[in-house]
């Protein structure tokens, strides 16, 4: 099992450890919902060093990411970021990522902890006819984020850049806590934030200073049982629930991320544009208008018929909205608004109304 | 954590107590989280010893509920389906489930008192 720099640290704030895509992990320290409150109107903390973190640097390497992802990296100002996806030849998604361009020939793409060696793997094999190296640095790579409406005033004490000038979806090379970080104005929770990449051991100052710093602002450390909630509660997909191998970026509702308009091929671009004329389900949010909480793999029914439509991908009691929420794939057609489905929860069905995502929107 | 020494404890962590109600322990409270659905039996179901008769839910996952003796269900704590937390806040009161009537009494000799429970749970 890996272990993060900061594993000692959880244990000693009572966190309860589970095996997370390898890794040993903080599921929860005092309690999911109250970080998940502690979040959406104050400020968390999250160790999120598991995630894969990719370099990729050289005079191809713009075009190179064209190539391997279905984004345009190559055409990104320096220092912003997008969220993009790595497909595979016949379209299915291998993963979702955030790409950030550093320097004009120097980018940092972040993946999922569960698919970093996979995304390794299929990125040297696509850049091979480009003039560029890649440097998986994800085990000598810590990542803390801090995320809420309070994280850019707790923060901005402990960092030589003005956090106003940080805007959402870029990243920018600093000194936060006294050690060198990429800040990058992102996050996985709907709330304003920032991750800060620091190198392995340095997570530690950097993680000690800001609970010791957000204490008074209702900082606590937040697991990711809360940010499976947050993210949930924004809409936002989770890789193996609403995207894998089986699924396209349209079929998720992302097909906007794919820019068929860039310059040349990339990997995917054929069956991609025929998968945006041939969705063979669509992803849609729900709210169980009955009794009960759907879960992840419980089947959807059209009312009254007797065989699956559909399955839910992700499900909770949403923790800000006080009611039941999923997302589930429907056929297509039958994902408008107002749509009435059933969902099987053991021996019952439950019904439940498609609604518009995100669930959750923070009000700024 | 507190455990009465008048009720009797399964290996599940559900407690029974000599009139038959049935409840979760406050050391099952603290492992499922935050409490927010109970699904109980019908009354008059029958349920089985260590076999689940119903689920409890918090916002991250699905716990089974088994029963800690075999019986007919002669009754089910209705207010939960509204307020699901008092399970959480008042385990061996208000957030008791159901109320069993035994139909294999010498299963309680297997069941733990308070005192053999707590040793369980420290080893565990």
């Amino acid at each position: 099992m890996l272990k993060t720099a900061l594993l000692d640290r959880h244990v000693a704030l009572g966190a309860r450890m589970v095996p997370f895509a390898g890794w040993e992990m903080p599921v929860q320290y005092t309690g999911l919902v109250e970080e998940h409150i502690a979040v959406r109107t104050a400020a968390g903390l999250f160790d999120l060093s598991h995630m894969g973190e990719l370099y990729l640097e050289g005079p191809d390497a713009g075009r190179a990411l064209d190539f391997a992802l279905v984004t345009a990296p190559g055409k990104m100002a320096v220092g912003k970021a997008h969220y993009s996806m790595i497909c595979a030849a016949d379209g299915s998604v291998m993963d979702d990522l955030i790409v950030y361009r550093l320097a004009e020939l120097r980018y940092l793409v972040v993946a999922n902890a569960s698919n970093a060696g996979v995304v390794a793997d299929a990125l040297r094999e696509r850049i091979v006819d480009f003039d560029v190296t890649l440097d998986d640095a994800s085990m000598r790579t810590s990542l803390v984020a801090i995320q809420g409406p309070k994280a850019a005033e707790i923060l901005q004490a402990h960092i030589n850049v003005d956090l106003t000038t940080v805007k959402y979806y870029s990243g920018v090379e600093a000194i936060a806590c006294g050690v060198p970080v990429l800040l990058a104005r992102t996050g996985y929770t709907g709330e304003d934030g920032f991750e800060l990449f620091t190198a392995w051991d340095d997570a530690g100052v950097v993680w000690d200073t800001l609970m010791t710093a957000g204490a008074g602002h209702g900082l606590i450390p937040a697991g990711l049982g809360s940010r499976d909630t947050l993210r949930l509660e924004a809409g936002m997909p989770l890789y193996g629930q609403e995207l894998d191998r089986a699924t396209t970026p349209f079929e998720a509702g992302l097909g906007r991320v794919v820019k068929f308009d860039k310059p040349g091929d990339f990997v995917g671009r054929a069956a991609l544009e025929a998968a945006r004329e041939t969705p063979r389900k669509v992803l849609v949010g729900l709210r169980l208008t009955g009794r009960g909480i759907a879960r992840t793999g419980y089947p959807v029914y059209l009312p009254g018929a007797t065989d699956a439509a559909g399955i839910v991908t992700s499900g909770t009691s949403s923790p800000t909205l006080g009611m039941a929420i999923a997302m589930a794939y429907l056929p297509v057609g039958h994902n408008a608004l107002g749509t009435e489905v059933e969902v099987g929860i053991r021996t019952q069905r439950v019904a439940a109304e498609v609604i518009a995502m995100p669930f959750y929107r923070r009000s700024t | 954590m507190e455990y009465p020494d008048n009720l009797k404890y399964s290996v599940e962590h559900e407690w029974l107590a000599t009139d038959g109600t049935v409840g979760i322990t406050a050391f099952a409270v603290e492992q499922i989280g935050d409490i927010v659905f109970v699904e109980l039996p019908a009354i008059g179901s029958m349920v089985e010893a260590s076999k689940p008769f119903g689920v409890i839910e918090s916002v991250k996952a699905v716990s089974e509920l088994f029963a800690p003796a075999s019986g007919k269900v002669i009754a089910i704590n209705e207010s939960l389906a509204d307020a699901p937390e008092t399970v959480a806040s008042d385990p061996y009161g208000a957030g008791w489930l159901v109320k069993i009537e035994l139909t294999k009494p010498d299963e309680v000799h297997a069941l733990r008192d308070s005192t053999a429970y707590q040793a369980m749970i420290a080893a565990s």
